[in-house]
């Protein structure tokens, strides 16, 4: 059965208590989830409170600062702090986005922090990201042509097939739409989720590419593909503002005109 | 202990290559369904309060005898492939839920063919 409860050694515990330094005027309070495979136990969830006025505008912002000052002992992914690299997608006040594009001040009251959704915990907010990887890898994504490379050039795109790329060239594979949406969570053994199924639909729509037919034969299955539900969790989250309910859409189009 | 790479796993047992009209069949019988449930609905509605023979006078109408037989068809059409993504998607036990489906699938059978049966025992009979 799909679980709708998490099993007894993952329920939430509450956990420690940093308090705001002395002085300050404007705490904001922060909740992250804390575990540690050196420790064991339950994970639990530990309250830092921040002086915002000396804290950078963004969650990231914060929990660096906690790192830095509060408690050096919290791990979370990070690299490039601009939303280019996807490292640091988590689930704050209950969503999955981008750390270091989403703004402290526009969440009210205390700010939870947890780890990406349905994925194994490696440490505090860093997710086990194996399968999703591999899932991505499953699809193949590079161009596949049989027509040799020009020996003295690229190989050539029109503006207009360029064009037909954005949308979906755009995905940084953060996780954000494949671990919030609720068929994966069920499913994922087999479902592609999001994620790669929009990356599956930028090399279907690649006018370089020469393996479509191959492609659309890996994607037809009822659970691989059509697990998607059109729920739409995943174009609500999308940190870069895609839309992978119509990607998906997109893919289920061409084998219906495949026939 | 497993040795198999998460690439291995991943892939699973392929893909199975259908799955295509299984999806569009769902959809279209959906868009069937439309205009025969309004229908439906009222032509209930209107023989609301009716006697039998008015009732049976109604459904022996040619028109409406093979409507209400084509909703049958439909809904539980719908509703088997309906039910059995259900299954699908919440019932991860593989035996159990291809027995599930098989079940899902002979109700739908037995319910639509009582179903029939019994809107041409009340048109053709008396
Ligand atoms: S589609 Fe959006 S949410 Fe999903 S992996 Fe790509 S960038 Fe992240
Ligand atoms: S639209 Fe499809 S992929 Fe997106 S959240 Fe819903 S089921 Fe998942
Ligand atoms: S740190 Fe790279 S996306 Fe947030």
């Amino acid at each position: 059965m799909a679980k709708f409860r998490l099993p007894a050694n993952s329920r939430i515990q509450s956990g420690r208590h940093h308090p705001a330094p002395v002085g300050a005027k404007n705490v904001k309070v922060f909740k992250v989830y804390r575990w540690s495979p050196d420790q064991g136990g339950n994970p639990r969830l530990d309250t830092y409170e921040i002086d915002r006025d000396s804290c950078g505008s963004m969650v990231l912002d914060a929990l660096i600062k906690i790192k830095n000052e509060l408690d050096s002992t919290l791990t979370f992914r990070r690299s490039c702090r601009e939303g280019v690299c996807g490292s640091c997608a988590m689930n704050i006040a209950g969503r999955n986005t981008l750390a270091c594009t989403k703004p402290i001040d526009g969440i009210e009251g205390e700010i939870r922090v947890y780890p990406l959704p349905s994925l194994p915990v490696i440490k505090d907010l860093v997710p086990d990201m194996t399968h999703f990887y591999a899932q991505y890898a499953s699809i193949k994504p590079w161009l596949q042509a049989k027509t040799p490379t020009p020996p003295n050039r690229e190989r050539l795109q029109s503006r207009e097939d360029r064009a037909k790329l954005d949308g979906l060239y755009e995905c940084i594979l953060c996780a954000c739409c494949t671990t919030g949406c609720p068929s994966w969570w069920w499913n994922s053994k087999r479902y592609l989720g999001p994620a790669v199924l929009l990356q599956a639909q930028r090399w279907l729509a690649d006018s370089r590419d020469e393996a479509t037919g191959e492609r659309l034969d890996d994607l037809e299955d009822s659970f691989k593909l059509y697990r998607c539900h059109t729920i739409m969790n995943c174009v609500e989250v999308c940190p870069k503002g895609l839309n992978p309910a119509q990607a998906i859409a997109r893919i289920k189009g061409r084998l219906l005109v495949r026939g | 202990m497993s040795f198999r790479t998460p690439l291995k796993q991943a892939l699973g047992l392929g893909a199975s290559h259908s799955g295509t009209s299984r999806w569009w069949a769902q959809r279209v019988s959906s868009v069937a369904l439309v205009p025969l449930l309004i229908w439906l609905i009222i032509g209930i509605v209107r023989h609301g309060g009716a006697d039998y023979t008015d009732a049976q006078a109604w459904l022996s109408s040619p028109i409406t005898a093979v409507l209400t037989i084509l909703t049958l068809v439909a809904s539980f059409y719908h509703g088997a492939l309906g039910m059995q993504v259900i299954v699908e998607d919440y019932v991860s036990h593989e035996t159990v839920q291809l027995a599930l489906v098989v079940l899902v699938k002979f109700a739908a059978m037995v319910l639509a063919v009582a179903g029939i049966f019994a809107v041409l025992l009340v048109a053709l009979g008396g």
